[in-house]
């Protein structure tokens, strides 16, 4: 405990009280008359400080339970039954004007999307000082202090500077330090964090991890942490309930549920979980084979142009990507990897002519830049895209017949007849029934949608299909159906992938071929046993170590802490980064010399 | 996301029906349509004549009652006849002019919206040029060049008003156009006017919808605003635009006469608006079985 904490109640007894008692909580909405639970029957104990992890797939009310403790629910939606006690005070049962007081005081909140939840207009000062002030009459020197101290404890550099600073200047991990920083300012004796991790890279995701566990340890703080991510689960809970569909599932110390789960949906979804190393045991990948390859990057650069000077002409560049050279063979999955922000989806988009670039990219033997309108098109029936939002990638007005059907209906291919005939056959191949085709995108599941995705990439019988992140979005045991499906048909039509994914343990679990980018640049390069058995470049090793392991065994391992600010791919117009050198360390891993 | 139902789904003019607000929206448009085209054969006197008995004794408007179901005017005239007559005007105006100038703006606007480039950027900026001029002066000019007839204010009207629709549709075209489901239908190899009138245009519909509706109320008011001026629709021909501000110097005296040709206006404009809501969640696929 830090010196000047605020005295908080009851939690000195330890095991005996716990700091909060739920107990049958039954969270229900309200819907055209009829009252349907969301969460039923919930009841778990949380002690000072211990690390509470509520761990389910999408629509299994872990996201409605957090909002029914902090009192959020939305209009429509309300208890319905049970209690939940803290410190003896029914939260649930509060009235708004007393709850009010209570949040941030003694219990605060970190939602997913740090950007969302910081107001842009404010500076990170001003927001920080507003909630300490809601709570504490005190004057705004003071409060500008305890801020410094707010944002120093959760180590962001230089704090009064900060202050100053809107949200958009600072990165991503930054921005949920400060959220942290505003939920722990008034040093509340409950946080709940609804997956305060799902929306950073890797790396930053394993520093604010190991910032909350850290801080746990400083202030005693329970903290109820609500994720989908059971690596997650593993590194940081002590215990954990699992959730279906409202209801409990299984509940017990971490090391118990993932050494000995119960329950067969507990089984079920730690085993879909991909787990680095799993790829291993799938066996070597075939042979390269020495044909032309389906596409070819050569020297391939993209570049935005940015801000203007007082002439209108560009006065910085983004190097989205610099120099990247590969090949993807035909019938390979090759992976790319890296942070947001290293320009991986940025290749997709050039490969799909959707942005325009410099250098050489050729697709079966054409060059891109050399074609005319009519071969674009033409290009596009032999390369495809499969985007990482299924939701956002169909058009919510068509129904999913009609946009299975759509690229033959764009090149001109067969009759009305035999295009529904087509896409019919396809949302079979794919694991849907024809009779749905007349229905509309929202009426699928996520993992349904993403297959009727896929169906669309396969109408024209492409030979390459392109997943820009396109199973980060769905949940694990979804997420490993649609792998199975792509691997499926790689095999049986012997179409080739570029799969993009920032999520290691999924690349290595399907790719035979992989590159490493950073800042624009392949950073490494070769195949999977090559580049996840034998790490060679530092970039690449501090991604594979920052992945969370499933496995509550190995827990609080040490890990490699970065130092210095992340660089940023814009810089002045006329001066280029430099451009890497790749090496060849043996039977084609390529590997960045070290500048 | 709930699994489908396999409940079939009603056609959309079944879906409007069973909406009881869609319904009365559009009693009042068949009534008032009617009216207008059946005019000779409803009204009890024509509408520009005179009456003798339409004045009382001072020379004053009859209020409502007895020969005159909504009384009469400043000249002796059967008000309900004139507003059977009006309505022919103020329907050509209303959804006419107004339909025109709808098309108008969201042509200019889809376009610039979708192509940008300085094709967009000369389509807005005379856009910006038009909304910048007086509408009211440039309606004058025009139907002063013209020789002022109901058709040239439609011209006019449908003229001066697309600018706002432009506006709209131009910020929700070009937000729609960075939607990635537009960038997977340029990586299917879709052509340009697939892109516009496949994908864009139906989702522009609800937007078109609401501003079509409000757009009603609006230009029937500028076409009585011209006919005040002097250069909307000549007097006699009635319209309701004209009623009202032929007679609203006697409001205190003779209510009736403001007051029925502005209730006329106000539940049209309430009817398109009525029917336009319930259209718009009709044809909205993400709203089936809502209802």
């Amino acid at each position: 405990m830090i010196v000047g904490a605020k005295p908080i109640a009851a939690p000195l007894s330890g095991a005996a009280t716990p700091l909060l008692c739920v107990r049958d909580l039954t969270v229900s909405v309200r819907d055209r008359g009829t009252v349907r639970p969301l969460v039923s029957d919930l009841s778990f104990d949380l002690h000072a400080g211990e690390t509470l992890a509520i761990a389910g797939e999408s629509g299994s009310g872990k996201s409605i339970t957090s909002l029914a403790l902090m009192g959020l629910l939305p209009n429509n939606v309300a208890v319905t039954s049970g209690h939940a006690d803290l410190e003896g005070i029914d939260l649930p049962a509060l009235p708004e004007a007393q709850m009010r007081p209570l949040r941030g005081a003694k219990v605060a909140m970190i939602f997913q999307e740090p950007m969302t939840s910081l107001n842009p207009v404010h500076t990170i000062g001003a927001q920080l000082s507003e909630a300490i002030l809601a709570h504490e009459t005190i004057s705004r020197r003071d409060a500008r202090a305890k801020a410094i101290e707010a944002l120093a404890r959760v180590r962001i550099p230089e704090p009064e500077r900060r202050l100053k600073q809107y949200p958009h200047e600072l990165s991503g991990g930054m921005r949920q330090r400060v959220m942290i920083a505003m939920a722990l300012a008034m040093r509340p004796a409950l946080l709940i964090a609804d997956e305060p991790t799902t929306a950073l890279d890797v790396t930053v995701q394993r520093e604010v991890l190991d910032l909350l566990r850290d801080l746990q340890q400083e202030t005693g703080t329970a903290i109820i942490l609500i994720t989908h991510d059971m690596g997650v689960v593993a590194e940081c809970a002590d215990r954990v309930v699992v959730m279906k569909s409202g209801r409990m599932v299984e509940s017990g110390k971490v090391l118990d549920v993932f050494a000995r789960p119960a329950k067969s949906y507990t089984r079920d979804l730690l085993a879909a979980v991909p787990r680095l190393g799993a790829g291993a045991k799938r066996g070597a990948p075939q042979p390269p084979a020495a044909q032309v390859p389906v596409a070819r990057l050569v020297n391939a650069k993209v570049h935005f142009d940015l801000g203007a000077n007082f002439l209108g002409r560009p006065t910085h560049r983004v190097h989205a990507v610099e120099g990247v050279s590969f090949d993807i063979r035909p019938g390979e999955i090759f992976g790319l990897v890296g942070e947001s922000g290293c320009g991986k989806s940025t290749i997709a988009k050039a490969l799909a002519g959707l942005v325009r670039h410099d250098g050489h990219i050729e697709v079966s033997g054409q060059q891109l830049s050399s074609l005319t309108a009519q071969g674009r098109k033409q290009i596009c029936r032999d390369i495809q895209m499969v985007f990482q939002d299924p939701m956002a990638a169909l058009d919510p007005r068509m129904t999913v017949g009609e946009a299975v059907a759509e690229p033959l209906l764009i090149h001109g291919v067969g009759t009305a007849a035999e295009r529904h005939a087509r896409a019919a056959e396809l949302f079979d191949r794919v694991g849907l029934t024809p009779h749905q085709m007349s229905r509309y995108p929202h009426e699928f599941s996520g993992g349904q949608r993403q297959r009727i995705c896929v169906a669309r990439a396969l109408a024209l019988k492409p030979k390459l299909i392109i997943c820009d992140e396109s199973v980060s979005a769905l949940d694990v045991s979804v997420q490993a159906r649609v792998l199975a499906l792509l691997e499926e048909l790689r095999e049986e039509m012997g179409v080739s992938y570029l799969f993009i994914s920032h999520d290691m343990a999924v690349v290595e679990n399907i790719v035979d071929r992989l590159a490493v980018m950073y800042l624009g640049q392949i950073v490494e390069m070769g195949t999977r046993d090559q580049v996840f058995g034998d790490p060679r470049h530092p970039y690449t090793q501090r991604l594979l170590d920052a992945v969370p392991i499933p496995d509550p065994a190995r827990k609080g391992r040490p890990h490699i802490r970065p130092a210095g600010a992340q660089p940023s791919p814009i810089r002045p117009l006329g001066d280029p980064p430099a451009q890497l050198a790749l090496r060849d360390i043996g039977a084609g891993h390529l590997v960045a010399a070290l500048s | 996301m709930v699994e489908a139902t396999a409940i079939p789904h009603a056609g959309p003019l079944r879906r409007l029906l069973r909406r009881k607000l869609a319904l009365f929206g559009l009693a009042i448009i068949f009534l008032v349509v009617g009216g207008a085209v059946f005019a000779p054969l409803i009204a009890p006197f024509p509408p520009d004549e005179q009456l003798f008995e339409g004045l009382t004794l001072f020379g004053e408007p009859m209020p409502p009652g007895g020969d005159f179901l909504m009384g009469t005017d400043l000249l002796g005239r059967d008000l309900f006849s004139r507003i059977l007559y009006g309505a022919r005007t103020s329907l050509i105006i209303g959804v006419v002019a107004n339909g025109v100038a709808l098309v108008i703006g969201t042509l200019v606007g889809v376009l610039a919206g979708f192509i940008r480039g300085w094709f967009g950027a000369v389509l807005m900026r005379f856009t910006d040029l038009m909304m910048a001029f007086p509408a009211l002066l440039l309606a004058i000019c025009l139907a002063a060049i013209f020789q002022p007839s109901l058709w040239i204010v439609a011209m006019v009207i449908a003229l001066v008003n697309w600018v706002q629709t432009a506006r709209v549709v131009y910020t929700e075209t070009t937000s729609l156009a960075e939607r990635e489901f537009i960038a997977a239908e340029k990586t299917l190899g879709a052509s340009r006017t697939r892109i516009l009138f496949r994908h864009i245009l139906p989702h522009l519909v609800p937007t078109l919808i609401v501003w079509g509706t409000l757009g009603i109320s609006v230009t029937v008011l500028l076409e009585a605003t011209l006919s005040f001026l002097g250069v909307g629709v000549q007097p006699p021909t009635p319209s309701w635009g004209n009623i009202i501000f032929e007679n609203q110097t006697y409001f205190q005296a003779a209510p009736w006469l403001v007051f029925i040709p502005g209730a006329a206006i106000l539940l049209l404009a309430l009817a398109f608006n009525l029917v336009g809501d319930a259209l718009r969640d009709v044809l909205d696929p993400t709203q089936r079985g809502a209802d």
